[in-house]
């Protein structure tokens, strides 16, 4: 995988993980490349919740990379999901973002498709007064679209368009499949769900999520109100095949903390006159007080004090994104926590404390490197290694990514 | 207090408080509330929901002030502005001396670089009251976007 292992249209790509070509943002043929690959490869693509979908009927609407997929729950039970598209003439069979239904309808010429996307009838498929219609030997069955393999976990709804892809388990790895369970150990709530467009490639996103060494320079709110900062506790977790990872900030902070001085940052001036939003509970029972996860492709799981969100990554076009929010609780919240969660996700969102840095901060790359297809980017921070470190002064998680990216895309 | 007169004096705040964030007198922004209040926004999605959580969530004055210091002093984004355009309020019942208003707004967003784009348009639902000394100031004002959907960022309140 260190080789290039086809021949690149654009340009190369050094061997090893610690140089990235910026083409590989910009080029519209990789971004084709990526939905086939990639979203439509030997990976798990984030769906929904089951929480989304309790009873029989209920559908979500969802994308793995920019195919529409509809989920929903059938009559046994069990989820089913299918490519949002009409087999007879490629409509989208589903127009709602999520609801109950007895059976999915186009509305172009009314095909009619089961909860699990099987095609059920066809309008005048016998023609009308004995003129016109289908053919005799058209066969419904063989007419079907794309159908996904579905798994749970924890209550997250992943699918899969590959027969080869490993199950769940093993793609995530066992330690940060502990800490998917860690989160989301009972039943979830949804609280508020948003859309944030970013002006970048959804690969600059996921990056940023990995990148443990920027949380505490570009964001001034997290360092100055000591929620994190390198110098606490903590480290991240990288699968060995670069997949999945979850970094951690664990513990109080050092009072006197000399690490950051003369850094931008770190402005011990600022204070908060009502700081008791960031008074949180301890929930789970560890010295954990953040946790970011995220699973390839563009899965996110959010755990910063008592705000819990889901994150899903969808490219739109080469240099646009959409990040999808799902703020959550749980089923058995108390009043008082659940009020902190709500005051707690002024963090993070489109408006968040934090995130707003990282809303804007793939652009200021994006068009920073309008004219750079032949230079490369350097992720060398702790090292060359995708490995799990006890730091979060490194880039291990981001190399993680690109290993995970290029296994799948053949670079 | 007859409806002209609440209409004239909810007008009268309404574009007070457009033209302090247009204007970038943002430290002046809390002060459209009451000490006890709730700010909140959120989407016509999340609100017909019932979903309570927002992308930004105040339920106190102090919790504004925080904001407004943040913008100031921490959080890294581009020069930009808004425009305010709000509409007439659609008076609702008054409970407990809150008077209830529905007010429409649209927000242009203009950046450094001249790109102007049609940023929010909602729907303001308010409680207003008036405080010790009988000025009209939010007891709640949620703001309710007609889109799901924010472009990069919303770093001025809306």
């Amino acid at each position: 995988m260190d080789q290039s292992t086809r021949d690149l249209s654009i340009g190369s790509w050094p061997a090893g993980l610690t140089r990235v070509p910026y083409w590989v943002y910009r080029d519209p043929d990789v971004a084709r490349d990526e939905q086939t690959r990639v979203f439509e490869g030997p990976v798990w693509n984030y769906l929904c919740l089951e929480a989304d979908i309790p009873e029989v009927g209920d559908f979500r609407a969802s994308f793995i990379g920019t195919m529409p997929v509809v989920v929903a729950r059938t009559e046994d039970g069990s989820i089913a999901a299918f490519e949002n598209r009409c087999v007879h003439r490629g409509a989208m069979i589903c127009l709602e973002d999520g609801g109950r239904v007895k059976d999915f309808h186009c509305v172009y010429h009314a095909w009619r498709y089961d909860l699990s996307g099987n095609l059920k009838s066809i309008a005048f498929r016998h023609g009308v007064n004995g003129q016109g219609g289908m053919p005799a030997d058209f066969r419904m069955e063989d007419h079907n679209p794309r159908k996904l393999r579905i798994t749970t976990l924890y209550g997250l709804v992943f699918g899969t368009l590959a027969d080869d892809a490993p199950d769940i388990e093993t793609y995530i790895g066992p330690e940060i499949t502990a800490r998917i369970r860690r989160v989301l150990h009972k039943k979830v709530e949804v609280i508020g769900r948003f859309t944030q467009a970013l002006p970048n490639n959804w690969k600059l996103y996921m990056e940023n999520v990995r990148d443990t060494y920027h949380a505490s320079l570009l964001h001034l709110f997290f360092t100055t109100f000591r929620i994190t900062r390198l110098s606490q506790g903590g480290g991240v977790l990288v699968s060995d095949n670069g997949v999945a990872h979850a970094s951690a900030t664990r513990g109080a902070p050092p009072q006197h903390d000399t690490s950051y001085a003369g850094i931008r940052s770190d402005d011990q001036g600022f204070h908060l006159s009502d700081p008791t939003f960031m008074n949180g509970r301890n929930e789970f029972g560890d010295d954990i007080q953040l946790q970011i996860l995220t699973v390839f492709p563009g899965f996110v799981l959010q755990q910063i004090n008592n705000c819990l969100a889901i994150r899903q990554t969808l490219p739109r076009g080469v240099e646009r994104m959409d990040l999808h929010w799902t703020y959550i609780g749980f089923a058995d919240d108390s009043p008082d926590l659940r009020a902190m969660r709500l005051k707690q996700a002024n963090l993070v969102g489109p408006a968040g404390y934090v995130s707003m840095e990282d809303g804007c901060v793939g652009g200021f790359v994006q068009r920073g490197i309008a004219s750079a297809d032949e230079e490369l980017s350097v992720v060398e921070m702790g090292g060359g290694a995708a490995d799990s470190q006890d730091t979060r002064a490194t880039e291990a998680s981001v190399r993680g990514f690109w290993k995970a990216y290029r296994s799948v895309m053949g670079f | 207090m007859g409806d002209a007169e609440t209409l004239f004096r909810l007008s009268g705040l309404n574009a007070a408080y457009a033209a302090a964030i247009d204007a970038d007198r943002l430290e002046d922004w809390p002060s459209f509330f009451l000490e006890q209040c709730l700010y909140k926004v959120t989407t016509a999605e999340n609100f017909a929901r019932g979903y309570a959580a927002g992308i930004i969530f105040a339920d106190n004055r102090a919790m504004l002030a925080d904001r407004v210091v943040a913008l100031r002093g921490a959080n890294i984004y581009e020069r930009q502005r808004y425009r305010h355009v709000v509409g007439m309020p659609v008076l609702g019942p008054t409970e407990d001396g809150a008077i209830a208003a529905e007010t429409s707004f649209v927000i242009v967003r203009t950046m450094r670089d001249g790109q102007m784009d049609l940023f929010a348009a909602g729907v303001y639902r308010d409680r207003v009251r008036e405080d010790a000394d009988g000025v009209l100031r939010f007891a709640e004002r949620i703001v309710v976007c007609d889109s799901q959907r924010f472009d990069t960022l919303v770093a001025i309140p809306l």
